[in-house]
């Protein structure tokens, strides 16, 4: 009945403030919006067919922020680092033609890591659409299986539906990113506009469900009579902002909870029902242990097959319980014996009414021997080398030890992507940005851009490789003209590492091309007047971090590390996750 | 230990496994662009699509896709749930030959001379309820609606007599346990959506139609 006096009542405030019209440009009208939902930094780069908004822009500089990346890829990370750090949505601008087109792997990362963005690209003029113009290109069609909504606006009177509808569209549901593309007559035209209206409503979207009670029940009889129940949670509880309540489920419940790297500091690695890390660089008990559970609980994950390995042998002998906001994937990839649709933060309190209080201490001890058996074997070593060369996971253990796990990490893809998720220690929710789905080397170093532009008051340290770095380096200029405090640490092995490991171990050593040299990384940040250290002892190694972490400013530290290391344990691509090697 | 239950699974899946002619029912908004956000979830799969007809539906503003594929029931569950996931998109039913009743349309060009001279061809149209939709000195053009088999059948028989030209619509399908969208569309217009609604309904039902 409250939701029916709302909607009567709506009107009629839209009725009061739509008085106060508001006659300008379809830029200017872009702008408002982008302020009206609470936008404060944008990162884009300009060009011809977005020149109008960003000639309204310069009136706004006050109110909106706007960072001047490099490379639209740049721009598209940054804000999916903003996005991940702050909860909020992420927006960039680029222009049309190789502008939009670079926003591409953005995009896809985005969409495949549900990161909630808003990318407004320029377009030429509605009437020289499909004439192959200067800088044309058919942007709506070639994002659209990279989107979750994308639309083109032709006309100015457009604007606020459509920048209302992004919004809500890009941060309800499962988060993703949309695409306006608007064509310089609209960004031109001027009109008689109606106040900015949020939208909170589109008939044919439902981005949740109310929660059907009797799949809470069904899931908290499989859980209260489980011997070894075992939950695995993903980024939908950070997306969800469901970590308290996600917190009081496992707490009351007593169930061992791993996580997929992407919902890595949902709760604090020292927690004493955090297990670790899944999938093919994940942590020994928690695969081996899939395959022993008898029942699964998946929140907010994707059973990405990073993380099941080889699905017909994937928990098998487990009842499987799964819940998701989006109801494509249960189902999508294992089974649900109960699926339960719903966002997570109504869904887990309601979990945490039923489920009985327990302990689940011998299940648990299984874990830590497990556990045990990895320290002995991989992480002792890897975190406490004898040999003189320096390994990844030492150069985290000091991080761990000097920021004590507030840090924000930004990673890139590869070997130090895995080392650094495996032992990174994080106090702090949204403290682990990294490129998941999509696996986008290049990422590392815009995203860090935008996450700190997200997160001003923590420190975040860009841990990349020395392949993913010369991705994306033009981004050091982003940081040079606009000062943000990134802490940029390579970890240099002279090798693509990762691809390098897989050639090693499946491909007879033939080391085909991934043998890669790098510039004087100290140098290149210097010419970016950005003050750099390189270490190739360890035995100036926690100093040079400690330097590069109190600097005031932004820093880059390259830390050359030894050249032919793996990352263990591993599950072998069509393994089973119960098959995981220590070495 | 993984493998326990391996059987039993197999068992399961091989039921899930013969494909079959489903007809997918999408109830859409009327928007530039959608077509192709739904024909790419097929080409992604590199699933092919066999027909696939627009049209408005039963309610005005809303459109109606029929696509028909040959694929097994789970991978056709799945491409509803990616196709009912797109904004625009209100609902996905999928159905078996056996849940609808469907009609296609066939147009045949065939030469006036051939069938006056030729009685057998008359039989043939009779026998396959044509009906002359164009008769001009030239040509005949003979209208077919039926199930593909049908229309096919007629192309077969109408080869010996000079058939100039042929063509055949998308399928078009009703289904035949549906009450119509209508009441569904109040659900998805109410302003506050699933504060009153019973949700999760698929999960009931997901193994005779798809509804979200």
């Amino acid at each position: 009945m409250e939701t029916a006096q709302d909607t009567i009542q709506q009107p009629e405030a839209k009725a009061e403030t739509s008085k106060t019209l508001f006659k300008g440009t379809g830029s200017q009208m872009l702008l408002n919006g982008l302020i009206e939902e609470g936008v404060t930094t944008i990162f884009g780069y300009p060009g011809g067919a977005i020149m109008p908004i960003y000639d309204a822009l310069y009136d706004y500089a006050e109110k909106l922020q706007h960072i001047l990346v490099r490379h639209e890829q740049g721009g598209i990370h940054a804000a999916q680092g903003f996005a991940r750090t702050s909860g909020k949505v992420g927006v960039c601008f680029a222009t049309s033609g190789p502008g939009a087109t670079n926003l591409v792997t953005g995009l896809a990362d985005a969409q495949i890591d549900s990161t909630p963005l808003v990318c407004i690209t320029g377009q030429v003029f509605a009437h020289l659409l499909g004439t192959d113009a200067f800088q044309e290109t058919d942007v709506i069609n070639i994002t659209t299986p990279v989107t979750k909504w994308n639309y083109q606006v032709t006309d100015a009177k457009e604007i606020p539906e459509v920048l209302a509808k992004a919004f809500y569209i890009a941060k309800s549901g499962r988060p993703g990113p949309v695409l306006i593309d608007i064509t310089k007559n609209a960004q031109l035209q001027v009109e008689e506009f109606p106040a900015y209206v949020k939208c909170n409503h589109i008939r044919s979207y439902r981005p949740k469900p109310k929660v059907r009670v009797e799949y809470i029940e069904q899931a908290a009889a499989l859980i209260n009579s489980a011997k070894k129940p075992f939950i695995l949670f993903g980024q939908g509880v950070i997306l969800g902002k469901a970590e308290n309540e996600f917190k009081t489920f496992i707490e009351k419940s007593g169930i061992p909870a791993a996580w997929t790297i992407l919902g890595d500091g949902a709760i604090p690695t020292s927690h004493s029902l955090n297990v670790g890390m899944l999938g093919m660089h994940g942590n020994y008990g928690p695969n081996v242990l899939t395959n022993e559970c008898d029942v699964l609980i998946a929140i907010g994950m994707r059973f990405d097959d990073r993380v099941t390995g080889r699905l017909d042998k994937y928990a098998k002998q487990a009842k499987v319980i799964h819940l998701d906001i989006d109801p494509a994937e249960i189902d999508k990839n294992v089974k649900a014996d109960v699926g339960v649709w719903g966002d997570c933060k109504e869904t887990l309190p309601l979990l945490t009414n039923v489920v009985n209080e327990n302990k689940h201490e011998d299940w648990l001890a299984r874990f830590r021997d497990y556990n045990q058996q990895e320290i002995d074997q991989v992480i002792t070593p890897e975190l406490y080398p004898t040999s003189d060369e320096m390994t990844m996971g030492e150069v985290l253990r000091n991080i761990n030890e000097i920021c004590g796990g507030d840090a924000v990490i930004v990673t890139d893809v590869g070997q130090h992507q895995m080392v650094a998720c495996r032992y990174a220690k994080f106090n702090n929710t949204r403290s682990n940005i990294t490129s998941g789905g999509l696996g986008t080397m290049g990422f590392g170093l815009p995203a860090a851009i935008g996450a700190k532009y997200g997160a001003p008051e923590k420190t975040v340290i860009a841990i990349i490789g020395d392949g993913g770095f010369q991705m994306t380096p033009q981004e050091l200029g982003t940081i040079m003209q606009f000062g943000a405090a990134v802490k940029i640490l390579i970890l240099n092995n002279r090798f693509l590492g990762m691809v390098r490991q897989w050639q090693q171990l499946f491909h007879d050593k033939r080391y085909s091309f991934v043998n890669i040299t790098s510039p004087d990384f100290v140098a290149l940040a210097k010419a970016y007047y950005i003050e750099a250290d390189k270490v190739d002892e360890r035995a100036n190694l926690r100093k040079a971090l400690e330097t590069m972490i109190n600097h005031d400013g932004s820093y880059l530290l390259e830390v050359m590390v030894g050249r032919e290391n793996n990352v263990f344990p591993m599950v072998p691509q069509g393994m089973s996750v119960s098959e995981i090697r220590l070495k | 230990m993984s493998t326990e239950n391996t059987l039993e699974h197999t068992i399961t899946k091989a039921d899930f496994e013969g494909k079959q002619e489903y007809t997918i029912t999408v109830y859409a908004e009327n928007r530039i662009g959608l077509l192709n956000r739904i024909a790419i979830i097929f080409s992604k799969r590199k699933i092919n699509i066999e027909s696939l007809n627009t049209s408005p539906s039963e309610i005005d503003g809303i459109h109606r896709f029929n696509i028909v594929i040959t694929e097994s029931y789970e991978v056709v569950r799945k491409l509803a749930r990616q196709i009912e996931k797109q904004i625009e998109v209100l609902k996905v039913y999928f159905n078996t030959n056996e849940e609808i009743i469907w009609q296609e349309l066939a147009l045949y060009k065939v030469s006036t001379d051939e069938i006056a001279e030729k009685v057998t061809v008359e039989r043939l149209l009779r026998q396959y309820g044509a009906s002359a939709v164009v008769i001009r000195k030239d040509y005949t053009v003979f209208a077919v609606t039926g199930h593909r088999e049908e229309t096919d059948a007629l192309v077969k028989a109408l080869e010996p007599y000079e058939l100039i030209e042929f063509v055949r619509s998308a399928r078009v399908a009703i289904i035949k346990d549906s009450a119509g969208f209508h009441e569904k569309l109040k659900e998805f217009e109410a302003f506050e959506p699933g504060e009153e609604l019973v949700e999760n309904e698929f999960l009931d039902k997901g193994e005779k139609i798809f509804t979200m």
